[in-house]
């Protein structure tokens, strides 16, 4: 097995005195795709959110490529820019076109040729089927097309691995499928990818490997064949068994 | 939705709902009445104000036709003036706002002084009568015998205001960058932006837009405070009046200078409030 992509060991995370996360150790491998599935609350989006160190980690460690990017007084800017990122709620900037939302970070932070940013940036809406909405504003778009756009900006930074925090959870029933279409062809280009979800037919179909969280722990974890024909844990087999239906 | 009542009156045929009838009904009742008190209260006005027993002294002294034409075309190039003042007043304004709501918001431990510096600043401009702040600078910095033209009111005049308006643009800046949801920070950092970057292209653009409107009012009690100036020199159009007033011992001058600042605020305050209504429109 090759070197990990991503590893978390013992990491914990409270707000106050809620303790959020209690030891989570994590091993990502280059191109895998893991899905974390679990009640609301019960600390994926926390664990998403330290990852790219967008909460800052009580305890424990997060190796990026063998970095520790958890340590604290770490410029973490250089270190964002490598790991991807979309949210629920899209988070695109609404004063922006879609192609100046894509284009924002590359040109502030890459820096560089900004005729070849912008190719780039447009070759990306074009494989995502988006390329007829670069030039309208997010409250023009449809929710899919939001969250996709979303993805884009991400991309557009060239990340090494991608977080996605429930990204089709805010969406109408009728456009998750184009999300998750998206999630597909990054998979199958041998993008590193976590993602919390709910979308539990689509973990069990396209992740390399499925974590269940519960209280701040993942309870149980394997290929999803395993997880969801055969869970082990009795947590596991009741919350599968209250979603599952 | 005029076109569509129209169409509806030359042809009996397009049949009006119950509710659309019943709306109607509604507002030609509201329409009637609002007429109706509206003339009572007019005729009132017009009948009873005459009758009280000092009218024909106070309109003699406040609403002198002749007076009023004659004051009219200087009162109007006085008014200027305070055109003027306020025109470079306003940039001023808005770069010192700019700069004092962003030193509040400052968070980097070396920038303390700033932060500290700029909540000072605003409580102090916020809490002194404009008047009180104009007449302190104005006549204080002169006072430490300044040579011309740096013993100018109009510069002095003009520090008074920017400073004062600028501690009410700096707060008003300052609710519109709070007001800007976390979540949109998050997204630019997880990009990789700087703070700086953050600020500059993601925040401030929205905070910026979304006080517009709360902006523009404070323009227009700008424009009204520019006339406060007088009190420390600049013969603009209050001193004018005031010098009418006591060359042709008529009061009527006063009045001329009021509807010459309501011919421009007015239209700015209406403006204003469209801008709001457009914005709490959009959001709901």
């Amino acid at each position: 097995m090759p070197e990990a992509k991503l590893s978390l060991r013992a990491v914990v995370k409270s707000f106050g005195d809620n303790a959020v996360l209690k030891g989570i150790d994590l091993d990502v491998a280059p191109g895998e795709m893991i899905c974390l599935i679990g009640a609301s609350g019960s600390g994926k989006s926390t664990l998403l959110r330290c990852i790219n160190q967008l909460e800052p980690i009580d305890d424990g460690a997060v190796f990026l490529e063998g970095q520790d990017i958890s340590e604290p007084g770490l410029d973490l800017a250089p270190i964002r820019r490598r790991i991807g990122i979309v949210f629920q709620s899209y988070n695109l900037f609404p004063h922006m076109t879609a192609l100046d939302n894509v284009l924002l970070a590359p040109r502030r932070v890459l820096r560089g040729d900004v005729a070849e940013q912008r190719a780039r940036a447009e070759a990306l809406f074009d494989r995502f089927g988006l390329a007829p909405h670069m030039l309208k504003y997010p409250d023009q778009l449809s929710g899919g097309q939001q969250q996709r756009v979303a993805v884009i900006r991400a991309l557009a930074m060239q990340p090494e691995i991608m977080l996605f925090d429930e990204i089709t959870a805010a969406l109408d029933p009728e456009l998750v499928g184009e999300v998750l279409q998206v999630l597909r062809q990054l998979r199958a280009e041998g993008m590193t990818m976590v993602l919390a979800t709910h979308e539990m037919g689509f973990a069990r179909e396209a992740a390399d490997r499925v974590c269940f969280m519960d209280g701040g722990v993942i309870v149980e974890e394997g290929p999803p064949q395993e997880i969801f024909s055969a869970p082990k844990r009795a947590r596991t087999q009741a919350f599968l068994k209250a979603v599952l239906r | 939705m005029v076109a569509r009542d129209d169409r509806r009156a030359v042809d009996p045929l397009i049949r009006v709902n119950r509710r659309q009838a019943y709306e109607a009904a509604q507002r030609r009742r509201a329409l009637m009445v609002a007429g109706v008190s509206t003339v009572v209260v007019l005729a009132a006005a017009i009948i009873l104000v005459p009758l009280a027993p000092g009218w024909p002294a106070v309109r003699a002294s406040f609403f002198d036709a002749s007076v009023f034409a004659e004051t009219f075309p200087t009162l109007l190039q006085a008014f200027l003036i305070d055109v003027m003042i306020f025109a470079w007043s306003v940039p001023l304004i808005l770069g010192l706002g700019l700069a004092i709501a962003l030193a509040r918001g400052a968070r980097a431990a070396a920038l303390f002084p700033l932060r500290i510096f700029g909540a000072i600043y605003v409580d102090v401009f916020r809490g002194i009568p404009v008047v009180l702040t104009i007449y302190l600078i104005g006549f204080g910095i002169p006072g430490l015998g300044l040579p011309r033209p740096w013993n100018s009111p109009y510069i002095w005049g003009t520090v008074a205001l920017v400073l004062t308006y600028s501690a009410y643009v700096a707060e008003v800046l300052r609710s519109g960058i709070e007001s800007v949801h976390a979540s949109q920070r998050n997204a630019a950092i997880c990009l990789g932006l700087s703070e700086r970057d953050t600020m500059r292209y993601v925040i401030l653009p929205q905070a910026i837009r979304r006080v517009v409107p709360a902006n523009m009012n404070m323009l227009v009690a700008l424009q009204k405070d520019v006339a406060l100036l007088s009190f420390i020199g600049p013969v603009e159009i209050l001193r004018q009046a005031g010098i009418y007033k006591s060359l042709l011992a008529n009061f009527t001058p006063y009045v001329v200078a009021a509807v010459i600042f309501l011919l421009v605020t007015v239209p700015a305050t209406r403006y204003a409030d469209h801008l709001l209504n457009r914005d709490r429109n959009a959001r709901s």
